[in-house]
């Protein structure tokens, strides 16, 4: 029962971040329909643009939080205008091929400056863990559930209630009528590519830090929050936050219980083969919206 | 002199080659390809065998992704599928002839069972669920060690026919010549039948292809099963040439560089797919070139090889998608209706 316990937790912990990045993925498809294979990248650039402020100009953690958001806003507009903007309106392939043409890019140049070995985190955390009920959990662990929760609500209540949050659904909905209404889509886009970018610059810091350290299999965690948006449904926020918890257990689960039979690597595929169910089932998720068709 | 095209009969208009001239040309184009191996280095004959290969998977996934609109992640999956067939076949004593062919139809299998959820998924979703096919072959590929030599990887024989092995990248050339040649005759006639034809009707707009009679599904399912051969054909090509293959042989990124292909060549064109594989082909051993003559001046450019090859791939990729959409093929057939109509050329 322990183990069981010890699993879920664990999975509650990572299927928090993983929410998190499905989140990047989740306000860029909101708005523009795109989805972001580049994601992965962008947790990256920023784990490893704190990691290089904290080292060189010693600043406190807070002030170097603040720069990486800065400098990770500043990245998904330069993005967003150099790349996607004339993407506007070309077929799905090309803006897939240009999503993952910008990852192979950025890794290049994430490789070149940094190397491929893993840097060293600083310890962000004591190590003492937190007793709740019969269970230590790690400092870290309970700060990015905390720090995710935070986010996920902040932006869940942004996109109800904020005028830009608005503007950004209505987008969504429809381009045209957004425009006629007098908001601008261009702001848009970029807004919520530099939304997702610093969510994902945030997710990546916090992953580094419970890992305690970077390397460029960071950036696999992007690949690994598409099953979550797939299950929670590619336009919803909610669906974010419930598919990323689910596929965090479910992944931890099945890899305690089925590793020994499989000689370990279950945890890795086992988001998929459930991605693959359920897009046979319920093709749009748990909360996406249904377009129906019947061809 | 010609100053245009002028088809005045459905033959022509139906016509592969549309002068005699083109084929003349394509005739010499081939026979310079059977003498090339007098000419190039072994080396080099590495690179042209490993175009070719690369050339029939691109044009597996143009099949599937050009012409019948599929977006699919999983053609590293499929090539693996393909190479691992090869690889349990010619353990088991197949011969070459049905080995290639067999893991062909292997793959066909496979992409086929990949397929089924396109009956209800397009666009991003089904580019998902493909990708999910990537991950659960290599985890397959990983842990079924009886079959694959899991992480260590498996060894394949050379190829043998009548007696003649075909053991090094000169040798290997003219088999692998051959399969491109023949596989890519067969995909330019595909799309001037019924079949071929429905595939782009699917493409261009599934509902109307209903509406007009096209069993869309069973289009679809087809469609993968003749791009997934055409890929599986390609790795049990590559599983000879490379002689040991692992799962570090189809990462994610050989099925990102084949959508490459066909994106820098040009979706729904087998010239396209013949052009971009090329490209993405030599574009490393031009890098290898460039940075091996700047070494001297530049020494820290060795160790950033790998970022710039990647990073000039994904370069490539966006710089192609924003100023050249429709790829090398359009360009080319721009180029030539420029000098078909020459001094007059506006």
């Amino acid at each position: 029962m322990d183990f069981f316990l010890q699993l879920t937790i664990n999975g509650l912990v990572v299927g928090s971040i993983y929410a998190l990045v499905a989140l990047g993925f989740v306000i860029i498809y909101k708005s523009s329909g795109v989805l972001n294979f580049a994601q992965g990248e962008f947790l990256l650039i920023g784990a490893y643009f704190f990691l290089a402020i904290l080292e060189n100009a010693r600043v406190p953690l807070l002030v170097a939080l603040g720069l990486t958001v800065v400098s990770a806003t500043l990245l998904g507009l330069l993005m967003e205008r150099l790349v996607l903007r004339p993407m506007i309106g070309e077929p799905i392939i090309s803006v897939i091929m240009v999503t993952l043409g910008l990852s192979s890019i950025l890794r290049a140049i994430v490789q070149g400056i940094w190397g491929t070995d893993t840097h060293p985190f600083p310890a962000l955390f004591e190590s003492s863990p937190i007793q709740i009920g019969p269970l230590p959990v790690s400092r870290g662990y309970l700060f990015s559930v905390v720090s995710s929760a935070v986010l996920l609500l902040a932006f869940t209540l942004f996109f109800r209630f904020a005028r830009v949050g608005v503007a950004m659904r209505a987008t969504a909905f429809s381009q045209q009528v957004a425009l006629s209404m007098g908001i601008s889509v261009k702001h848009i886009f970029a807004i919520s590519w530099s939304i997702a970018a610093v969510v994902s610059a945030l997710g990546g810091v916090l992953l580094g830090a419970l890992r305690g350290g970077v390397d460029g299999s960071l950036a696999v965690i992007g690949m690994k929050a598409l099953p979550v948006v797939i299950l929670g449904g590619l336009d919803s926020i909610g669906g974010a936050i419930l598919g990323g918890l689910i596929i965090g257990v479910l992944e931890n689960l099945s890899g305690g219980y089925l590793d020994p039979y499989f000689g370990g690597g279950v945890k890795e595929v086992a988001p998929f083969v459930v991605l693959v169910l359920i897009l046979m089932v319920k093709p749009y998720g748990l909360f996406g919206k249904v377009r129906i068709e019947r061809v | 002199m010609r100053c245009g095209d002028f088809r005045t009969t459905y033959a022509e208009d139906m016509a592969i080659f549309d002068s005699a001239l083109a084929r003349g040309l394509l005739a010499a184009l081939l026979v310079l390809l059977v003498l090339l191996p007098l000419l190039a280095t072994g080396y080099w004959l590495d690179v042209t065998n490993r175009i070719g290969i690369a050339v029939i998977a691109a044009t597996g996934l143009n099949i599937l992704t050009g012409f019948t609109g599929q977006i699919s992640l999983g053609n590293a999956a499929f090539l693996a599928v393909g190479a691992y067939s090869t690889a349990a076949l010619t353990a088991r004593g197949v011969p070459f002839l049905i080995a290639v062919p067999s893991s062909g139809l292997i793959s066909a299998l496979v992409g086929m069972i990949f397929g089924f959820p396109s009956l209800r998924l397009k666009g991003l979703y089904l580019a998902i669920a493909t990708l999910a096919a990537h991950f659960i072959v290599e985890f397959t590929v990983v842990h079924w060690e009886s079959m694959t030599g899991g992480v260590n990887g498996i060894g394949i024989d050379p190829p043998k026919l009548f007696g003649y092995a075909f053991d090094e990248d000169r040798k290997l050339y003219f088999p692998i010549l051959a399969a491109t040649v023949a596989m890519l005759w067969f995909a330019k006639n595909l799309f001037r039948t019924r079949v071929g034809k429905a595939f782009v009707a699917i493409r261009d707009q599934d509902i109307s292809a209903e509406v007009m009679g096209v069993a869309v599904f069973r289009h679809k399912l087809l469609s993968f099963a003749v791009s997934s051969f055409y890929v599986g054909v390609a790795g049990s090509l590559l599983a000879y040439q490379a002689r040991i293959i692992s799962p570090e042989n189809f990462p994610l990124g050989v099925a990102i560089d084949q959508l490459g292909m066909i994106i820098i060549g040009g979706l729904g064109s087998i010239l396209g797919s013949v052009l971009g594989a090329i490209f993405i082909t030599l574009l490393p051993e031009a890098l290898r070139l460039l940075t091996g003559a700047l070494a001297g001046s530049f020494p820290g450019l060795v160790q950033l090889f790998a970022s710039l090859k990647l990073g000039v791939f994904g370069l490539a990729i966006v710089l192609f998608l924003i100023f050249e959409p429709d790829g090398m093929a359009a360009r080319w057939h721009r180029i030539k209706a420029y000098w078909k109509l020459y001094p007059f050329s506006y």
